[in-house]
């Protein structure tokens, strides 16, 4: 049908052009997924240090759960989020439903856990390894957690980047939330959805090439950036990486 | 090593807070209405066209979330709109006789048409009325791709069928559960008819080997009505701002925005609003 090669061609155009709000709507689906990551490295970071050192009645039940929330599907979270920002809703006189506060919100929820889930699978290879040596220096468990965090930062990068990536590329959620307004609350995978449904499928496809390529663009400069952190900290790589 | 994560986290939440304080417009300074609407009026592109008028005269924006016809309506009713524009007349009035709106007017119209695979598998091109056309459809059991999401265009859809006396269902009737744009894009996928409206199909571009196979019945004429939602329904509603808005679209001017746009030269819309006394 050609609609794949043309796709490229316009990927290239609407980059080089500058045309169709292009890079309004870059920049917001940065914003949004960028915040919600950043969030949720704050919310699920520590929860995976604290899950890693210690050991409770209900460890496997929270554990597990963490681990269900994996395949959260976005839609779900976006109705959750709808229904509580909704006018009619126990949040709805903040007026937040239809803008991009809304998006973070919801992405928030949606990536946090998987934050936590994989942070927590690389953090329990270090905590068995130093666990002893953390309980001679006599720290107490937050402090553990904090040391366990800092050990293991340049493998968390991964945990933080899959959340990133999840929120990036999801559009069920913010669908819902948003509203896909022009101008306020439209991203990229929204903008491919509606163009798919005015059946413009090589605008809906260049869209999602440049999705991806900005995908890219972020790992990129995530793994530099840990490349030279761990120059300059003097570390062999670390371990627990795939 | 403890100090250092404490100073890099605090970093961390600082340049979050920043950021979130610069970054998220702000909800006071800007003035805007939402509208709930249909996915026809956003994707023929009726509403790029006109909404800058109005924002340009009055320095209202125009906020349009644009789903189905039913979601829209349930948007409405629980106030996180203040103006709704949609085209199910009868879901209309109730909206307004349950107190949600303040009064429904007439906007415009276009109709409804049925399209389908160029060769017309079942043969409903020349049907005396729609009627005939749906159950040779029916009868031929060939695939039809129905909304089944209890928009406008889907409540219509299902409303032909009950005239018809047909029990729409079976293998050869698939609804998709989505959207106008999606549902012509699996119609076209499966080679089946479907029932649109005129504005979408126009601005649709994906219909190669795809034709209008029925139109001009008056069951298929489209009304698109406007509602101010109620603010004693609703004290958080933007009343002035949405009744501007209302009152804009019925005017002279609004009317003849919406007669001009045109889509390769087609009207897609024709403005009836009532004669506005002033």
């Amino acid at each position: 049908m050609g609609a794949q090669e043309s796709a490229i061609f316009l990927a290239a155009d609407l980059v080089f052009s500058g045309d169709y709000q292009l890079y309004s709507i870059v920049a917001l689906s940065l914003k949004v997924s960028l915040l919600a990551t950043g969030i949720a490295t704050c919310l699920g970071l520590p929860l995976a240090a604290l899950l890693a050192i210690a050991r409770f009645p209900g460890w496997d039940i929270v554990a597990t759960f963490l681990n269900a929330m994996l395949g959260l599907p976005p839609v779900v979270v976006g109705l959750f989020v709808y229904l509580s920002l909704s006018r009619a809703g126990p949040l709805g006189m903040l007026g937040l439903l239809f803008t991009p506060t809304a998006m973070v919100i919801a992405q928030t929820i949606l990536i946090t856990p998987i934050v936590a889930a994989i942070a927590l699978r690389s953090l329990e290879d270090f905590n068995s390894e130093y666990a002893e040596q953390l309980r001679a220096m006599g720290l107490t468990g937050w402090e553990r957690a904090q040391t366990l965090l800092w050990e293991a930062r340049f493998s968390l990068a991964t945990a933080v980047l899959a959340g990133f990536g999840r929120a990036v590329a999801e559009v069920g959620a913010v669908m819902i939330v948003g509203g896909n307004i022009a101008n306020v609350t439209r991203v990229m995978t929204t903008a491919i959805a509606l163009e798919t449904s005015k059946g413009d499928l090589a605008l809906a496809l260049a869209l999602g090439v440049i999705l991806i390529l900005l995908a890219l663009v972020v790992n990129l400069i995530a793994s530099a950036a840990r490349e030279i952190g761990r120059k300059a900290a003097g570390e062999a790589p670390a371990r627990g990486e795939a | 090593m403890v100090t250092k994560i404490k100073a890099f986290s605090l970093g961390l939440v600082a340049l979050l807070a920043i950021s979130l304080s610069h970054s998220l417009p702000s909800q006071a300074d800007e003035r805007f209405i939402t509208v709930a609407s249909t996915t026809s009026t956003q994707n023929s592109g009726l509403f790029e066209f006109m909404l800058p008028v109005f924002t340009k005269e009055t320095g209202i924006e125009v906020r349009v979330v644009a789903v189905g016809t039913g979601q829209a309506i349930k948007l409405a009713r629980n106030g996180d709109a203040d103006v709704l524009f949609v085209h199910h007349k009868p879901s209309e009035e109730a909206f307004v006789a349950d107190g949600f709106g303040i009064k429904r007017f007439d906007v415009m119209y276009n109709d409804f048409v049925i399209v389908g695979p160029s060769e017309d598998p079942a043969g409903i091109k020349g049907s005396a009325d729609v009627i005939t056309a749906l159950k040779k459809i029916a009868d031929s059991k060939t695939p039809f791709a129905s909304r089944g999401d209890d928009s406008g265009t889907d409540k219509r859809e299902k409303s032909l069928w009950k005239l018809a006396n047909i029990e729409a269902g079976g293998e050869w009737y698939r609804e998709t559960g989505s959207g106008m744009g999606a549902t012509l894009n699996t119609a076209h996928g499966m080679g089946a008819y479907a029932l649109t409206d005129r504005a979408t199909w126009l601005a649709y571009k994906n219909k190669d080997g795809f034709d209008v196979l029925f139109e001009g019945d008056k069951n298929l004429f489209n009304q698109y009505g406007i509602i101010a939602v109620s603010p004693e329904k609703f004290p958080h509603v933007k009343i002035d701002d949405a009744q501007a808005f209302v009152d804009w679209v019925i005017s002279k001017e609004g009317q003849a925005v919406i007669a001009d746009y045109k889509l390769n030269g087609t009207q897609l819309f024709f403005p009836n609003a009532p004669v506005q006394g002033s």
